[in-house]
Formats: C-alpha cells, structure tokens, sequence
C-alpha cells in the first residue's frame, strides 16, 4: 500500500477525532439556539469558567482571594484540600446551575420578546463579564487539570496498526475518551428532549414561545434548565479542552473551531452539531495534509469556513438545520 | 469657599507630582487577556526592581521613579494608545513588550526622539543604530536566539549537522517567521533540512503538526511560539514521544507556564534564553527585604523567581543603568527622553558592574554603540528539570554566528531606511 495512503488514513483517523472536540463545543451553541433563538456567543468563555471553577475547587482554591486579601490585609488562598475529580466536577455543575439562575434572573428575563439581535448582544456583554469575573475569581495563572483522563498515544492501536500497514498509527488516547464522552453526551441529550416531560417542554419553546406558554410551559424554568444543560456541556468541554492544553484565557477561543461546525450542521441540530464537526476535523486536516505543504501550511483555520461556506451556499440553513419558511 | 479649597489642593497636587517623581518609565503590560499568564510575572519583575530602586537607593541619581504602567491586553491598537496617551508625562524610554506594537511604535517614537527598548523581541534588524536611531533590541535577538539554537545543536552533534533534519514549528504570524532567514542560512552553511511548520493562532489544535513531525523523523525541533501554542506544543510532543532534550523553543517558549501543563513528562524540554534563571542572587534578599516585607511587591507577589519575572526584572535594570549612565554623561540627576537615549546608546554592563547590582553571571557582559543597538548576541540554553520544577542553564552565554546574521542585519535595515528615506549615520 503506498506510504502516502496509509498516512492519509492516519490523517483521517485523526481529523474524525479533532471532529469530535469541536462538536463538543458546538453542542452548547446548539442546545440554547434551539430553545430560545440566542446565538450565545459567551459558549466559549463559559467552558473557560467551567474549566478555571472545577481546578479552584478541586484545588480547595479561595476564589476572590486576591480581593479578599488586597481589601482586608489577609494572605488566604487555599483552604488546604484536594477534592477528588468526580466531587470538583459535581460541584462545578453546581455552581454553572447557580449561573444559569443567575443569567435568566438577572439578563435574560427581561430581554423576552426582544430582537435576536439584542439577544445576541446581551450574550457578548456576558462573554467580556464572565471572563474578567473568572479572572478575579481563579486568577490568571494558567493551571494544570487532572481529572484522570488518560493522554498520550495508544500503544495499542499503535502495534495493531504497525503489524498491519509496517507503520504505527497515532490516535491520542484523550481524543479516545472525547468521542466516548461525546456518543454519551448525545445520547442523552437525545434522550432527554425525545422522551422527558422537560426536554419535551424544551422542545415545545423551541417551536413556539407564546404557544408553549399558553398550554402552560413555564419559559423561566425551561432557559434556567437550557443554560444549565449548556454550562455542563462547556464544562465537558472544558474539560477534555482544559486537559490538552492546560485551563487558561486561550480556551474561549475554542469558539471560534465550533463556528463553521454549526455553519456546516446547523444552529438547532444535536446531530448536526456531531456530524458537522466531523466532517470539517476531517476536511481541515486532509486538506492541511494533501494541499498543505504546497501553498505553505496553516491552512486549517481558513479551510473550516471555506468548506462552511461551500455548504452554506447549497443549504442555508446548515445539513440538519430545520428549513426557514417565512410566508407573507 | 470650600469648593475653591479643594480646587486649590488637588491642582497643588498636581502640580507637586512631577517633582516627587522626576524619572519616569513606562511599562506598556499586560495583566489581562489570552497572554496574561506571562504579561504578569515579567510586569512584576519590571515594577518590583523600581520599586526597590525607590525603596533601598531613594530612586536613582536621587532622582524617584514614576512607574506608568499601560495595560495593553497584548494588543496592538491599545499599546499605541497607551504611547500616544503617557508619551507626554515625560516617559524616557517604553518597554513595549509586543512585536506588533514595537513596529507601529518604530517609527512614532523615533519621530517623538523617545527610546523604545525592545529587548528580545520587535524588529532585528533595529540593531542597526545607524538606521534605527531611537530602537534599540539589546542583548539579544530572535537571529541570535535561531544562530544560537543551531550553534547548540552544532556542540551536542560533535560539531556537524550535515544530513540532519531540524523542524520550526512556529506561530504563523511576524514573530513566528522571525528566524527562518537566519535557519536557511545556517542550513546552508551546515548541510542540514529545515522543515517549517507553521501553526495558526492562537495554536490549540496542532495535530497535523506533530502527525507531520511523527511522519518525517527529524532530529531536533525548534520553536518559535507564544501564548497556549507552547503548552500545546509540548504536550503533543510529549504524546508523540519525541526526546524532549532534542525540543528547544525561543525565549518565549521558556517559562513555567509552558512546561507545566504537560507534568513530569515535560522533562528535559530546552529553551533560549539572554538572562539567568532562578532566584539565586543577592539582589533577591534585597527584594525580600524592601518589597515584599514592606508589602509593596507588584501584583500578588507570587510571581518572584519566575522567567519572566526575571525578564522583567532584567529589563528594569537595564532600564535603570541606562538612565545612569545618561546622568553621568550629561551632569543631570533630571535627565530627558534624549538624554535617555544617549545613555542607553553608551551603556556598557560588564560582570564588576552585575555583581555591584547583586546580579553577578545573571545575564551576559556586552556593550551598545551607535553602530550596534544589539549587544554581542549572546544567548544560553536553559533546561527544565520537572521533578524540582525550575529551570537551569546548561551552558555559558555563547555568541550568535556575526558572520551569518551581520550581511542579513545589514539588508533588512537598508531596506528599511531607503523605504523611510533614513540616511544612516551616528549625527
């Protein structure tokens, strides 16, 4: 088999797997564009503050501690534990719940029937707020983040392969257990909106806010529920993100890999969501391995919304995304 | 009458100000941001050594300092509004601490007759100080920083690199192409393959990278990176197995910020660096004693003994033993901005002199002239030692290859100054 083919396939491999990472992060925008109409634009900065609150805790961190001490003349940063990744996790959804409140109560309540244009700026004004709470609250400092998922390479799939094609192929382990989690994730965000009462009252102020009201939906309860849902899915994010690169400020950027995926899959569909991002981590990294060294390289921040906008051109609407009839 | 009062108090104070503080620095930082891990410590380093400087020596030449301190966010556009807004309040020289805002400051600043000190990072080719009359990049450049790596790598392959493969993995932006002119050259002169491989900002996914590296097999890979490109970098390095002793980045690939992430298995990963690491130094007690323990250490003190705090630090004291220098030369405790640049255009620091300032072997002996705005290119190569998380120089300061980099300094900055109509000269 040629060398170029097999490494081709190992590119592929691994484009499937990138895939899988930026889903993750698409699945947040999906999940609350679906039921309130809100290009959440602060998705990003909410995986980062997921991510910062879950190593604080785990860490028994202080948050605010600079303030505390710079105002009260105190030296208090730890409360001297070590929580266990499982407990700092539960707790971290916690506290992305008490946020959700805090977004509907405070925000988004009295923003109802507003244009999605004010929606959406409202989101941008969260984004720069959330990121400079974060700050204050964890500090700056980029942190380490252990939950116990594995990384490196499978030296299994890395023999298998090399007893096959005489070349071992690389998958990290990490992107391993993101796709597990993903398939998981997605099945039960499925589950959840095809066959709970909530995830079908979700659904129901999807497709008609007022219609949803009068038969007795209550539309507080449901985005309180759609904020949380999306705050564990940044802190999913956040998490498998926050491991390959360390919790710091960069990880808001993660948004930007999850736009051309909802471009590409849609703004309302979870599946959409996966199947988007799979095809643009495959495309992004074969066309950075085939054309890449020809024009030069760094091709694949561009090539997403270029194979995006390809997409868009023949379905506005994205692959899965529901069809926009406006009759007049 | 009591609004008059008032009126009357604060325009004194104001007025008072300068005189309290007659030397001014400008620190354009950044504490906020996607690069706010690093802009922190070397912003602490910066203002701790003048804070010291006011505290121990009641400023400098008897004269305070005035930290102003700009937040840029590491952003161009802000950095040049932080020039143009203290450039007034009497700043003698700016640390701009960004490649992109010392571009856009190049020719501001020249034109303003402030000195910009652009120290491992901007424009190269500003060594040239007959072109770049106000820049000034000493002690070392990203060309010294690449003519240095591969001067390593020449000592640790007993003196030849032929048929060796080296690949940069670089951030695609100016910065990241910085050394690659430098890399041909030397790949010419030593019969090595340079792969490039560039990865786009900010660098969270560089698989295709490192497949790339796993595919080709070079012996050695040199990074020119920043920000969370760095701790990416290293931990698919780390997951691909590549020796981390045949993996060494710039300067600013070097703090403990990149290596930490990737834990125990970042062990042996190597950067560049002008300056000593650690905390081993006189000078520290005396930070101790007269910042910390006075509580007027910058930020939450926590950074002391970091790279970049030293950096930072490093940075201040230059700063400092320039405006010292510009006294002595000119007679005056109050000096200006173009006095400032006289001095550092004489400054000379030798070992005698970093052992006066409690830093004695912190970073290299070199001197600046009007022809060399660069010092002697001299660079050493740190190493991380995870277990005791620090890092530690494993050889002396060497000297870049004059004889690759002086022809190419000599190009860009006639270049320069036939675009900028500059005729170059010390007058």
């Amino acid at each position: 088999m040629p060398e170029q083919f097999i490494f081709g396939i190992e590119v592929f491999l691994n484009g499937l797997m990138a895939g899988v990472l930026y889903a993750l992060v698409a699945l947040g925008f999906v999940l609350i564009y679906k039921a309130s109409g809100i290009f959440n634009y602060a998705q990003g900065v909410m995986a980062l503050f997921a991510a910062m609150t879950l190593v604080g805790i785990m860490d028994g961190q202080v948050p605010f501690s600079h303030l505390i001490n710079a105002i009260f003349g105190t030296d208090v940063h730890h409360f001297g534990w070590h929580l266990p990744g499982l407990v700092g996790i539960l707790l971290t959804m916690l506290v992305m719940i008490a946020l959700a409140l805090i977004v509907q109560k405070v925000i988004f309540k009295h923003l109802v029937g507003q244009e999605p244009i004010i929606l959406f700026m409202a989101t941008i004004g969260l984004a720069y707020f959330m990121e400079g709470l974060g700050d204050l609250m964890w500090g700056a400092d980029i942190k380490k983040l252990n939950v116990g998922l594995p990384q490196g390479i499978n030296i299994w799939i890395d023999e298998t392969t090399y007893n096959i094609f005489d070349y071992g192929f690389f998958i990290d382990n990490l992107d391993i257990v993101a796709t597990i989690i993903a398939v998981i994730l997605v099945a039960v965000l499925v589950a959840f909106s095809q066959y709970t009462k909530q995830g079908r009252a979700m659904r129901a102020v999807a497709d008609d806010h007022q219609a949803a009201l009068s038969v007795g939906v209550s539309l507080n309860f449901i985005w309180i529920m759609v904020w949380s849902v999306a705050g564990f899915v940044a802190l999913v994010a956040g998490v498998v993100w926050g491991t390959k690169s360390g919790v710091q400020f960069s990880l808001s950027l993660i948004a930007l890999k999850a736009l051309p995926v909802l471009m590409l899959g849609g703004f309302t569909s979870i599946p959409g969501a996966i199947v988007g991002g799979l095809i643009i981590g495959v495309g992004e990294k074969l066309f950075e391995f085939a054309i890449g060294p020809l024009i030069g390289g760094a091709t694949e921040n561009w090539f997403a919304y270029v194979l995006a906008l390809i997409f868009l051109v023949f379905r506005p609407q994205g692959l899965f995304g529901e069809k926009i009839i406006e009759r007049v | 009458m009591k609004k008059t009062f008032i009126t009357a108090a604060v325009a004194g104070l104001l007025a008072a100000a300068p005189a309290m503080a007659e030397l001014t620095f400008t620190a354009l930082s950044y504490r906020t941001g996607p690069y706010a891990a690093n802009g922190i410590p070397f912003a602490d380093g910066y203002q701790d050594y003048f804070t010291l400087l006011n505290e121990r020596d009641g400023g400098i030449g008897g004269e305070k300092v005035n930290l102003l301190e700009c937040e840029t966010g590491y952003n161009t556009e802000k950095g040049v509004e932080c020039y143009e807004a203290t450039k007034g309040q009497g700043a003698l020289v700016y640390q701009p601490l960004s490649t992109g805002i010392t571009y856009q400051l190049i020719p501001k600043a020249t034109a303003d007759g402030i000195p910009v000190h652009s120290m491992g990072y901007g424009r190269t080719s500003a060594k040239n100080g007959e072109v770049f009359r106000n820049i000034f990049n000493y002690p070392a450049n990203y060309w010294d920083g690449a003519s240095v790596a591969i001067k390593h790598l020449l000592d640790v392959n007993d003196g030849s690199l032929e048929g060796k493969k080296i690949a940069l993995v670089y951030h695609n932006s100016a910065y990241g192409k910085e050394p690659i002119r430098t890399l041909e050259e030397a790949a010419k002169k030593h019969g090595f393959e340079l792969s490039l491989l560039p990865v786009d900002h900010p660098g969270q996914e560089q698989k295709s990278q490192w497949l790339q590296i796993r595919r080709e097999k070079p012996d050695f890979v040199l990074m020119w990176g920043w920000g969370v490109m760095n701790q990416v970098a290293i931990q698919e390095a780390v997951n691909i197995r590549f020796p981390m002793e045949n993996f060494i980045g710039i300067w600013w690939s070097g703090s403990e910020n990149d290596v930490l992430p990737a834990g125990d298995k970042a062990n042996g990963y190597k950067a560049l660096t002008f300056h000593n690491v650690g905390m081993d130094f006189p000078v520290f007690d005396d930070i101790q004693k007269h910042v910390v323990d006075s509580g007027k250490a910058a930020g939450a003190g926590d950074q002391i003994g970091t790279a970049l705090y030293n950096r930072g630090l490093y940075a201040a004291m230059l700063a400092a033993e320039a405006a010292k220098t510009a006294q002595e030369i000119h007679g005056v405790a109050a000096i200006t901005p173009a006095q400032m640049r006289d001095g550092m255009e004489n400054l000379v620091i030798d070992e005698p002199k970093m052992a006066s300032l409690g830093l004695p072997g912190f970073g290299p002996s070199f001197s600046v002239s009007c022809q060399n705005h660069g010092g002697d290119g001299m660079v050493a190569v740190s190493q991380w030692d995870a277990s005791a998380k620090s890092w530690g120089l494993i050889t002396e300061f060497a000297q870049s290859d004059q004889d690759i980099l002086n022809p190419l300094i000599d190009e860009d900055s006639a270049a320069f100054a036939a675009e900028n109509a500059i005729t170059p000269g010390c007058n």
